[in-house]
């Protein structure tokens, strides 16, 4: 059984009286630990379908396995205890809590999850979050004391923290210049050869390179699913 | 998530802008203090006046005559001469609301000797020893008569401070023989000062006797009559009945004077003052007190008391209304300026959750359901209202001291006013955080993520 699939998803705006099809029917299987670039220009899907993957939103019609379960149509609360333990997001305006220290924000959706956990624990774990990518020695500044590679980075570890078995990138580099981007995209590789599923959005295929799987979405539809040929591709 | 967690992260929040969470708190603050400062004051002038009313006597109820309307000339309050000694003991008797009572004998006016100094006491009175528990009057110095002396019309008399002051120089007045009017009166006691009374009047300018002593030696006669005032007093029983003196009773009839042996009621009494054993008794006593006079005086029931009661209680009560009912008008002016802070409360975090859109879109991905978003902005709204609640509780205690340091009001804090207070300030921050907080729990996260 894969980790994600997809059956049939559609989603439709409705924008007044016209109907805006967005999603027409995507079947998409995603293994555990695997390392997909979601891929299209921009109005192609590819963000709704990230949103839906990310139990942000709820599609129209059809079904949303994550690990066996549907989650299109489980309650909110059982997608916001989905969202805390088994996704982290990572966005392309990184959206870490201004005035808030590079730890604070790391251990920020702790706060979300049952079973408290002892304020020393949660700062352990944030450390251990920060030094996962390397940023230990900055977790008192605030994100405007960071650059945008680092603060992107923090976002990530803020992503980490509960050890989520998907990471969901949704233009990470977007920006970013290229050295940084370059940076970053390291980072997620390094995290894909820990285990972590990662699925990334984007519209560039530069950044697609990185991935060992490319799914090509344009109209609502995918139009290309093939795997890079990289070293150690499957 | 726990309460002290999200109470963390709301303070963090109020934290990031200190001097908007400020301001915004002005409001509850102003309300708050208002409230407080009101209260301390309205408690401690409430108090005040119940302490004073407590002074002169705190149940006591007075019983005073009648008016008589010759031709239908009413000669004014206490003119009928309707009390009679026995009327006193039968109250004592026969009402079992009244704790102690006492008849009460004035005279208005009266000179009193003392060497080569003279005074005119505000107030003479002839009264029995229960005078003083009724009244609450306690001893300088001395001892008080006893029933033994009031029955032999003892000249034995106390006096107050400010009789000590004028008429004696200072000089301890026990066993001095005091003259009033062709009477000498040994003082046996001094009492206790109680100085001025609500109306301004002083309570210490004043002389107590046995009853019977004031009757017989100095008045001899109703004072109160509106008749005979220049008259010359009996000062012996003999001179009383000697028909030179002014008629004690209402003439009679010839035919009846002829037929009749009349029993001649030895004398007539001012007032009647008893006490109720207990405050809330009152209104009993009142009513036994009432029926058992009308009974004694032989009225039907179509005729009209001829006496009046008249009840401290009344007075305290309607003392006590004037300054709740101002206490509770500043009250209404302090709520409204707390809703006023509320609704300040409430646009600030109306601002707030649209400018924390994105953080909001935030929580929510990371795994924040809607009640945890409802909660940590009621409970933001709460810990703020809750912060200008006990700055203005101190404020407004503050205040108060003012108050009484500079314009020597008495003040009472009340923690009834401070509970009350905190309580107010948190309902505020519940009623007005819920609609912004409700607002920010529907958001989208995917529309609150995209914000600009």
């Amino acid at each position: 059984m894969a980790l994600i699939e997809l059956r049939n998803i559609t989603k439709t705006y409705y924008l007044g009286e016209m109907d805006v099809p967005v999603l027409k029917g995507i079947t998409l299987d995603i293994e555990k630990g695997g390392y997909v670039a979601l891929m299209g220009a921009s109005g192609s899907g590819k963000s709704t379908l990230m949103n839906i993957l990310g139990c942000l939103d709820r599609q129209t019609g059809g079904d949303y396995f994550f690990e066996g379960e549907e989650l299109g149509r489980a309650s909110g609360d059982r997608r916001a205890l989905i969202r805390n333990q088994k996704i982290g997001f990572v966005f392309q305006s990184f959206n870490l809590l201004p005035r808030t220290s590079a730890l604070e924000n790391v251990i920020m959706p702790l706060a979300y999850t049952a079973g408290d956990l002892s304020r020393k624990e949660c700062k352990k774990r944030g450390i251990a979050a920060l030094e996962r990518v390397g940023l230990a020695d900055r977790m008192g500044h605030y994100p405007s004391q960071l650059s945008g590679g680092q603060q992107q980075r923090v976002a990530i570890a803020r992503a980490l923290i509960n050890h989520p078995p998907v990471l969901f990138a949704d233009e990470p580099t977007g920006n970013l210049d290229s050295h940084t981007s370059e940076e970053v995209m390291q980072m997620f590789d390094e995290l894909s050869a820990q285990g972590i599923t990662v699925i990334l959005v984007t519209h560039s295929m530069e950044i697609a390179g990185f991935a060992r799987r490319v799914v090509r979405i344009s109209d609502g539809e995918i139009k290309e699913d093939y795997y890079n040929r990289k070293e150690g591709n499957v | 998530m726990s309460l002290w967690n999200t109470l963390r992260v709301a303070l963090k929040a109020l934290m990031r802008n200190p001097s908007r969470a400020m301001l915004t708190t002005l409001g509850i603050v102003i309300g708050i203090a208002a409230v407080i400062t009101m209260m301390e004051i309205g408690n401690g002038s409430s108090t005040s006046i119940k302490r004073s009313i407590e002074k002169m006597g705190a149940n006591s109820v007075l019983v005073l005559p009648g008016w008589v309307r010759p031709a239908g000339v009413s000669q004014g309050a206490g003119t009928a001469v309707s009390l009679t000694p026995a009327d006193a003991d039968a109250i004592g008797r026969e009402c079992p609301s009244v704790a102690y009572y006492s008849p009460i004998v004035r005279a208005n006016s009266m000179q009193v000797i003392f060497g080569n100094s003279n005074w005119i006491p505000a107030q003479m009175y002839g009264v029995s020893p229960d005078y003083m528990k009724i009244r609450n009057w306690e001893l300088e110095e001395g001892r008080f008569f006893s029933e033994r002396e009031v029955e032999r019309n003892a000249r034995v008399c106390l006096v107050g401070a400010t009789i000590v002051r004028e008429l004696f120089g200072g000089r301890s007045p026990i066993d001095c023989e005091m003259r009033i009017r062709n009477a000498t009166f040994k003082v046996i006691g001094v009492l206790k000062s109680k100085g001025a009374n609500m109306m301004g009047w002083d309570e210490d300018d004043v002389v107590l006797a046995p009853w019977t002593s004031i009757r017989i030696r100095v008045t001899g006669r109703r004072s109160g009559s509106a008749t005979s005032t220049s008259r010359t007093a009996a000062s012996t029983p003999g001179e009383l009945f000697s028909g030179t003196g002014i008629a004690l009773y209402p003439e009679q009839d010839s035919s009846l004077t002829k037929d009749k042996l009349l029993v001649p009621r030895f004398t007539y009494i001012d007032q009647i003052i008893f006490s109720a054993v207990k405050p809330d008794k009152v209104g009993d006593a009142v009513r036994e007190v009432t029926r058992l006079l009308r009974e004694r005086h032989g009225l039907k029931y179509n005729q009209d008391d001829d006496f009046r009661i008249r009840n401290s209680a009344d007075f305290m009560k309607m003392l006590n209304n004037t300054s709740t009912m101002m206490t509770n008008l500043l009250l209404v002016v302090a709520l409204i300026s707390l809703i006023v802070g509320g609704v300040g409360i409430m646009n600030i975090m109306l601002v707030s959750v649209t400018e924390r859109t994105r953080e909001i879109g935030l929580r929510m991905a990371v795994g924040a359901r809607s009640r945890d978003i409802l909660k940590q902005f009621l409970i933001e709204s709460i810990v703020l209202c809750l912060v200008g609640g006990f700055t203005g509780i101190a404020l407004g205690h503050g205040a108060a001291l003012l108050v009484e340091s500079q314009l020597n009001w008495p003040i009472e804090s009340s923690p009834g006013a401070v509970v009350s207070a905190v309580v107010v300030s948190a309902a505020v921050g519940v009623i007005f955080g819920f609609y912004p907080a409700w607002k920010a729990s529907k958001l989208d996260p995917i529309e609150a993520l995209r914000y600009e």
